[in-house]
């Protein structure tokens, strides 16, 4: 019966419009790969807020989650269903409309930007051969839910949260920007696969030699735009009490969470694949561990990597204390612009006298 | 119709209600996002073309940027509408009648009769290898070196003409030096002093 | 394949001028970053030798041959390098008189000659603009420093008035502008002024293109109008002339106007030359109207610097009417006007920013009043001045006239011949009446006119101001120039 339909709705669609046949195989394809994707992308945004209550226990001398299911393992599946029933509440005066689409515009682009990550060799949903700007492009949209969120909630410190968010982002961006330009520089391409590709070749063949600055800036300005500790002046619970999400509840602080999450990771795996060699494994031309590790999939090594960098993350929260906001902006404009300023140009040197393994 | 030509009315329609929407709406925060609804049915036409670097731009520059710092302005502005508004209904029938005539010389002018595909040529389509950025380098660093330089003059005024305008030179307030604050080491601050039984001699040491 | 990314630096001579004067503005604003209050000074005069050493780099390319290199972007033929050599003698002469005005006014700054050396820049690039691209962005590095150059002095409203007027009206013709060339580029398929030259002379000029082009070219000459103040779009003039500080309204009034003039003969002549029956009757239109508004518009003026506004509005009429002649000899007459006219203007202001003092501008035309008694050396050299702009003999602006209206009459405009004499002789009444003042009314309780300008500016406007007779002695050496450089 459903096959019989199916094939009269597929022969009545190829009678009126002939090229729809291809578009819909197109279209289904593209949405299983979305699915494929964000799906697992959630279940580890999950686990990452599970691991980082857990190692800040354990950092801390503590224990972390450990009542729902063995050993706390079912904690972010209860914390989800918490928030999902829990009622969503306006602030009076809130512009409602503004106030329900900041969410929505935090999580878009966070998913949004993952449809050009190569995983593996082969393993992407789109091949874009500007992937790396569309990566910046669409990741600085995410300041709009925040900014939106500040303003569409008509509260002081939403308001405050906002204003120091949109100057932030602002100013990393730039930094963000200038370190990467390093990388494509020596790689040629902004296309992240050809990227990954010219990293071929151990772990002296990585980026992160030539370019070790700018991969600490580019790891510090992620922690700033990804509003992370020790630089979450845009939460700052102990100054403006939580900052953008003070007036969210329910669902759709939830999903201001996942965005920030789903970031987190995002930057992480972009470190891994700007300078960490990405799907590569780190043992390439050793001649006896290169032989015994062969058999590891591409995308393990990229993920153990990125696991590194999630664990970066969640260590450097449990050190540090929070910096003051204005500290945070001449660490932008005074320290991170002019050094990226400066390797820039260390770079064009190195390139014009190919220096090293990292330029052909 | 082709699913491209579906895809560009598709687009064409958001660019275009967009851009109305933003010149009708009274709220100012409203009409900015609009105007990124905007920018992105234009990046999506840009696509359309084979533009792909530019839509990339645009969306980088205009949606990630500018956009951002109007809205900022936008929130530090208390913007009275009434005012904006008084002077409007009298300046009306002016605006449209200029609005008419600008139409209908553009339509006169610019009509799909004078820059049809009937006129003038549609470009070659490009094979799916074909990179534009590598075109527009090489377009940018050889033949277009000079403007782009010049370009880069006039980037250089606006930073001057901002310092300028808004620079201070003598400052007046009260200012934390924040490199000072940050060099400082625990025992600029601290002083440990050890403290042994009452009927010993107390004595300072340096902190560390 | 050659390398595309490899050119010919041997090329590159003929833009030396801008090169060194780029490389010194990044110089300049390095060591003005270091240098300390009584150190200020410095700045200043590594402005005047690098302007020094730019005009020398220019002086040594005339007579080279017409070279285009960047791509066709950039020309350097006669035009453009006398055009230069002016423009920069304009701009040392203009920084003698700024430096006076900036200290009284407590607004010496480094920045104010960094960012006049960056609008020489913009005006040199203009010059040699061979391209509409080039021209545009030319403009728009001038435009964006004389923003800021009037905003400068960020304590008084009516300046901070006058930038905001100049900007949101300048980027409204830039708009126009842009517009304008957008159609040319769209119809001939081509930035370059050469290429743009050979599509619209080009005989197969069919309806369509011709009525594109037209399209255009509407748009075009409205930018250009507006950027040199022809009536109707003259409304940002007297009020950016009297808002802005003395200096930089010299500053304004002077130098850019040959640029702009510069890029008019780019794209007008150059460029849409094949078209000059077209823009004609525009310019005729704008051109009356100037001569007309600014002569009866100035009648009704106190205020010294708002006449003056006026006055270079009617002189800007007259500028465009050689080019409604449509023959060399007409656009060799405008240029010597404009000469004649940045001359007259430069002396005109230097005498206005010479009665400065501290805390005091000199703009009322009351505050001339018995100028003659204290100060007889200026107000003769303010005599010379007037009389010149009012168009007697035997000073550079009665021949400036002259060759204009001799000019339009050989090509048969009688008509408007007429009206322009018509309203130069109504024009005089406002000069003589600066000259009554000086010379014939009882100066104000407890106005003296004691002059604190230091020597070197005394004695340079001295220069400028003779020079407007001698010049107006001589003034076929001078209309020889002016026609060689078509």
């Amino acid at each position: 019966m459903m096959m019989a339909l199916w094939q009269a709705f597929v022969v009545s669609t190829h009678n009126l419009l002939p090229w729809f046949d291809g578009v819909i195989a197109t279209v289904l394809i593209i949405l299983i790969k979305a699915f494929a994707l964000i799906m697992p992308l959630m279940l580890v945004v999950a686990y990452f807020t599970y691991a980082e209550r857990k190692m800040i226990g354990y950092m801390q001398l503590r224990i972390g989650p450990n009542r729902v299911g063995p050993r706390g393992w079912l904690q972010p599946i209860a914390d989800a269903l918490k928030l999902m029933t829990k009622e969503i509440i306006f602030p009076s005066k809130a512009n409602i409309y503004l106030f329900l689409l900041a969410p929505v515009l935090a999580i878009a682009p966070a998913i949004a930007v993952w449809a050009v990550i190569p995983f593996a060799e082969g393993i992407f949903v789109v091949d874009l051969d500007v992937s790396l700007l569309y990566v910046l492009a669409i990741g600085s949209i995410g300041v709009y839910g925040i900014i939106l969120a500040g303003w569409a909630s008509n509260s002081k410190y939403p308001l405050l949260g906002a204003l120091r968010s949109a100057s932030l982002l602002v100013s990393y961006e730039i930094v963000i920007g200038f370190a990467l330009v390093t990388v494509v520089m020596i790689a040629g391409s902004v296309n992240l696969n050809t990227i990954v590709e010219a990293q071929r070749g151990g772990i002296l063949h990585w980026y992160w030699l030539p370019l070790l600055p700018m991969m600490i800036i580019f790891f510090i300005s992620a922690l700033v735009e990804t509003n992370r500790a020790p630089f979450d002046v845009v939460e700052g619970e102990s100054e403006i009490v939580g900052g953008t999400h003070v007036e969210y509840s329910g669902m759709t602080f939830a999903i201001f969470f996942l965005a920030e999450y789903a970031n987190m990771i995002l930057m992480a795996v972009l470190a891994v694949l700007l300078f960490f060699g990405g799907w590569h494994s780190p043992f390439m031309g050793i001649p006896y561990l290169e032989f015994m590790f062969s058999w590891v999939p591409g995308i393990v090594w990229l993920l153990a990597k990125s696991s590194f960098f999630m664990f970066l993350y969640l260590w450097v929260r449990a050190t540090f204390p929070r910096f003051r906001y204005d500290q945070i902006m001449r660490l932008s404009w005074k320290v991170f612009l002019p050094i990226t300023i400066i390797w820039i140009f260390v770079v064009a040197l190195m390139t014009q006298l190919k220096l090293g393994v990292w330029f052909g | 119709m082709e699913f491209e030509q579906i895809l560009f009315y598709i687009f064409s329609f958001w660019f275009v209600a967009s851009s109305l929407a933003m010149i009708f709406s009274r709220n100012a925060a409203k009409a900015v996002l609009f105007l990124i609804l905007a920018f992105f049915s234009a990046a999506s036409i840009w696509i359309l073309l084979e533009a792909e670097f530019l839509a990339i731009i645009l969306i980088l520059v205009y949606v990630g940027a500018v956009m951002v710092l109007f809205l900022f302005v936008i929130k530090m502005l208390n913007i009275d509408k009434s005012t904006l508004r008084a002077k409007f209904a009298g300046y009306l029938p002016l605006g449209l009648v200029v609005a008419a005539v600008i139409v209908a010389e553009m339509i006169l002018v610019l009509g799909s009769h004078q820059f049809g595909l009937e006129v003038v040529a549609a470009p070659a389509r490009h094979s799916a290898d074909y990179s534009n950025i590598t075109v527009l380098a090489t377009q940018l660093y050889t033949t277009y070196v000079y403007p782009f330089e010049l370009a880069a003059v006039l980037l250089l005024i606006a930073i001057i003409a901002a310092i300028t305008l808004v620079h201070q030179s003598q400052i007046k307030r009260k200012q934390q030096s924040i490199s000072e604050q940050v060099k400082v080491r625990a025992k600029d601050r601290l002083r440990l002093i050890s403290i042994t039984s009452p009927n010993k001699k107390t004595k300072e040491v340096d902190g560390g | 394949m050659t390398n595309p990314y490899s050119f010919d630096i041997a090329s590159l001579s003929v833009a030396i001028p801008e090169i060194f004067l780029l490389s010194a503005i990044v110089v300049i604003l390095l060591i003005d970053l270091f240098l300390t209050q009584p150190f200020k000074q410095v700045t200043y005069y590594l402005t005047q030798l690098s302007l020094l050493i730019t005009a020398i780099l220019a002086f040594n390319l005339i007579g080279q041959p017409d070279t285009i290199i960047f791509s066709d972007s950039f020309i350097l033929d006669k035009l453009a390098a006398v055009f230069k050599v002016l423009m920069l003698g304009a701009a040392m002469v203009a920084m003698v008189y700024t430096r006076h005005y900036l200290i009284q006014h407590s607004l010496f700054r480094g920045e104010y000659f960094i960012l006049v050396l960056l609008a020489m820049l913009g005006m040199m690039v203009m010059v040699s603009g061979y391209s509409l691209l080039t021209l545009y962005l030319g403009l728009e590095i001038l435009s964006l420093s004389l923003y800021t150059l009037i905003a400068i002095a960020r304590k008084r409203s009516n300046a901070i008035e006058a930038a905001l007027k100049y900007f949101v009206l300048g980027a409204i013709a830039s708009g126009l502008l842009l517009y304008g060339m957008s159609m040319v580029y769209g119809i001939s398929g081509s930035l370059n002024i050469g290429e743009i030259a050979q599509f619209s002379s080009a005989t197969n000029l069919g309806g369509r293109e011709a009525l594109i082009i037209n399209f255009g070219l509407v748009f075009l000459v409205i930018g250009i109008a507006f950027k040199l103040g022809a009536v109707p779009f003259h409304m940002w003039v007297p009020d950016v002339y009297q808002g802005a500080p003395t200096a930089t309204t010299m500053f304004i009034a002077t130098v850019p106007k040959i640029a702009v003039v510069a890029m008019l003969v780019r794209i007008l002549i150059d460029g849409l030359g094949a078209m000059q029956l077209d823009w004609q009757g525009l310019f005729v239109a704008l051109s009356l109207l100037s001569i007309a508004i600014g002569s009866l518009a100035a009648l009704m003026q106190t205020n010294i610097k708002r006449l003056l506004a006026y006055s270079t509005i009617s002189h800007i009429g007259f500028i465009m009417l050689g080019f409604v002649t449509g023959v060399i000899a007409g656009y060799g007459a405008a240029v010597f006007y404009v000469l004649a006219y940045v001359i007259m203007s430069l002396a005109a202001f230097g005498v206005i920013i010479l009665l400065n003092k501290k805390g005091f501008e000199a703009e009322q035309i009351s505050d001339y009043k018995g100028l003659n008694k204290h100060a007889p050396w200026f107000a003769l050299m303010l005599l010379i001045v007037m009389l010149s702009m009012a168009g007697v003999p035997p000073f550079i602006g009665f021949y400036a006239k002259f060759f204009i209206l001799q000019q339009i009459l050989s090509a048969g405009f009688v008509s408007i011949a007429i009206i322009a004499v018509i309203f130069a002789v109504i024009s005089a009444y406002y000069y003589l009446k600066i000259i009554k003042t000086m010379y014939f009314d009882v100066p104000e309780e407890g106005n003296t006119f004691s002059i604190s300008a230091p020597m070197d500016m005394q004695i340079i406007l001295s220069i400028n101001a003779v020079l407007i007779l001698v010049v107006g002695l001589l003034p076929n050496q001078w209309l020889k120039l002016a026609l060689s450089l078509f």
